[in-house]
């Protein structure tokens, strides 16, 4: 098929497409909308052209080189920060800086905390057996209205409402693994899209149980040899522990037998299945960790708000806590605790751009994409 | 030792397989030649229980093992070196043994890593480096040594020879009689049909899933049409 010569020409393609764009949505819009989409084609179209000039790729070099000092600094940090010495100090500081804090930063802290967890319990199942979860925080919401109600209809204590919110998590897990990661390919991530979306959708109209989108109130806090946590200090402690509990738990486990078979499966599964690795039931044991992981963060969340609402639990969450893993490192415990800490903490700094934090997000994903798909500490190499 | 008996396999609407049948006995080299497309590969992912079946089946030392899953199949002592050798890049040497060892208790992992390193001395020497950054032969002798590692019976072998230098295939054939001098049955799929025959007691050939042509290595090797269509005489 041959086009008139000029539409083929450099220079016109950059009005030519634009023009059509604008036309395409005119009906739809009106003039005013369509011209100012018409701008910004023309200069998307610039930008496009320039991408492919020398002057772009002598910046993207640029940008490589940094990002890949950054992240050889962050490494060498990260390895320094293993040594006892190193460790100790940090567990000091974490442990009595919050002393001289006030609120505002103590929740920043505890929030940091929660995520933390979460993105380390994500990462068994996106990071170690490479299954793409996009709807992760459907599992924290399903441990937090199960302490919230087990907690407000029958008086269920905090400790026992832990394991209770880990264990149902976990059920609803292995209910929706066992038949999806019996097939390869990618319906495990569009199950677990549709399980987010479907779970947030039943809290807030299942109104006799979760009492719709007003949320359940008066949910239980824990309480410790007759004292009940109430401060911010003590929620802040308690998450403290149970990250610390998370990093160790997760450390023994990717360096067990079972962790090197998860790595197996996510490089090759079937040269996995083909070693007598059953991949589907490690797969689902995978799953169904990560999900009891989700859980009992969610019971926490629910104890510590005192009060849990289906709007705690929007996709974006899930989104936000898989970006952690990926931009800190799949695979990389210190990765991921970087990365968690860079998403909470960034967004507080700059919250006189807030209404941008999306785009900072999208743009800052696909820089990673681009020159380092690893993460910043990832240690997972390419295919 | 194995039996397949008019195995059909099909992906979607093509059948791969059109009802084959082979036989292996214990301590034999059986070769598969053919050309590509004839569905060796597919003929040994379906042993392996990787590929399900659509008709026939498949014994092992009598028994039935077509439609178990892959993992119970390693544990029977069918092993499978994979075409392309799909080796774990981001592991190393020692870790790339140690996944080959999943079906097999720890106290066995040691002693066949031993093994695997006085079968294969260059591995030895790099036992802590990075799969991925091995050369073509080394990785094959890896995912030998890999496929090893439990102990199999039936050693399955996918195109031993792609892409690597003729000095290193001879080499690696040489490595594989060993494998079957020690009481190894050996099934080898290869497209090299020449080192293949020379190699093997008896072999198949394979053409558009369909066996047409079976018998001693050394008898299919004078063969006026195999001569013509697989060694370019």
């Amino acid at each position: 098929m041959t086009y008139p010569r000029i539409l083929n020409n450099k220079f016109f393609n950059i009005v030519w497409i634009p023009c059509w764009a604008g036309l395409l949505v005119l009906p739809v819009t009106g003039a005013g909308k369509a011209i100012r989409i018409f701008a910004v084609a023309v200069g998307l179209m610039f930008l496009w052209r320039l991408s492919k000039h020398d002057a772009f790729t002598t910046l993207r070099n640029a940008a490589a080189e940094k990002i890949s000092k950054t992240s050889a600094v962050l490494m060498s940090f990260s390895r320094y920060a293993e040594s006892p010495l190193a460790a100790a100090i940090t567990l000091a500081l974490l442990i009595l800086l919050p002393v001289f804090l006030n609120d505002y930063y103590r929740d920043i802290m505890t929030l940091t905390g929660i995520y933390i967890v979460l993105a380390l319990g994500l990462n068994l199942i996106v990071g170690q057996a490479g299954l793409l979860n996009l709807g992760y925080v459907a599992f924290s919401a399903i441990g937090a209205y199960t302490y919230a109600i087990l907690s407000t209809k029958f008086g269920l204590s905090f400790w026992p409402g832990l394991v209770a919110g880990a264990a149902t998590a976990a059920f609803f897990a292995v209910l929706l693994g066992s038949p999806t990661l019996r097939l390869r390919g990618d319906y495990f991530a569009i199950v677990t899209l549709g399980l987010g979306e479907i779970t947030r959708i039943i809290l807030n109209n299942w109104d006799s149980l979760t009492n719709g989108p007003n949320g359940i109130s008066q949910v239980g806090r824990p309480v410790l040899f007759g004292y009940v946590l109430h401060t911010t200090l003590d929620f802040y402690y308690l998450i403290l522990l149970i990250a610390i509990g998370t990093v160790f738990a997760m450390k023994r486990l990717m360096t067990s037998r079972i962790g090197r078979a998860w790595i197996a499966i996510r490089e090759d599964e079937i040269a996995a299945e083909t070693m007598g690795i059953n991949t589907f039931r490690l797969k689902l044991l995978a799953f169904v960790l990560g999900s009891a992981w989700a859980g009992l963060t969610g019971v926490f969340f629910a104890a510590k708000m005192a009060f849990v609402s289906p709007e705690s639990f929007t996709f974006f969450e899930s989104v936000m806590i898989l970006c952690m893993v990926v931009l800190g490192g799949m695979g990389s415990i210190p990765g991921i605790i970087l990365g968690a800490l860079l998403l909470i903490t960034l967004p507080e700094v700059f919250r006189d751009f807030q209404d941008y934090r999306m785009l900072a997000f999208g743009v800052a994903l696909v820089l990673m994409m681009v020159f380092r798909p690893q993460g910043l500490l990832g240690t997972a190499k390419g295919k | 030792m194995l039996e397949l008996r008019d195995v059909i396999v099909s992906y979607g609407m093509i059948d791969a397989l059109k009802g084959i049948s082979l036989i292996v006995e214990p301590g034999e080299i059986v070769a598969l030649i053919g050309a590509n497309g004839a569905g060796k590969s597919t003929t040994l992912m379906s042993i392996s229980g990787v590929t399900g079946l659509r008709g026939g089946t498949i014994s092992y030392d009598g028994e039935p093992i077509s439609g178990r899953p892959a993992h119970e199949i390693v544990k029977r002592g069918i092993s499978q070196v994979p075409e392309g050798r799909r080796i774990f890049a981001g592991m190393t040497v020692n870790e790339n043994l140690e996944i080959g060892a999943f079906s097999r208790s720890k106290e066995e992992l040691s002693e066949g890593i031993e093994r695997a390193f006085s079968l294969f001395p260059t591995l030895g020497e790099r036992r802590k480096q990075l799969g991925g950054t091995l050369s073509g032969g080394e990785q094959q002798m890896l995912a030998i040594g890999r496929a090893l590692m439990s102990r199999p019976k039936l050693l399955l072998l996918d195109e031993p020879s792609l892409g690597l230098a003729p000095i290193i295939v001879s080499r690696i054939f040489k490595i594989i009689r060993e494998i079957n001098e020690q009481g190894t049955t050996i099934l080898l799929v290869e497209q090299n049909a020449r080192a293949a025959l020379r190699l093997a007691h008896r072999a198949y050939v394979l053409e558009t899933g369909k066996i047409v042509m079976q018998g001693k290595a050394s008898h299919l090797e004078k063969d006026p049409g195999i001569k013509k269509a697989y060694l370019g005489e």
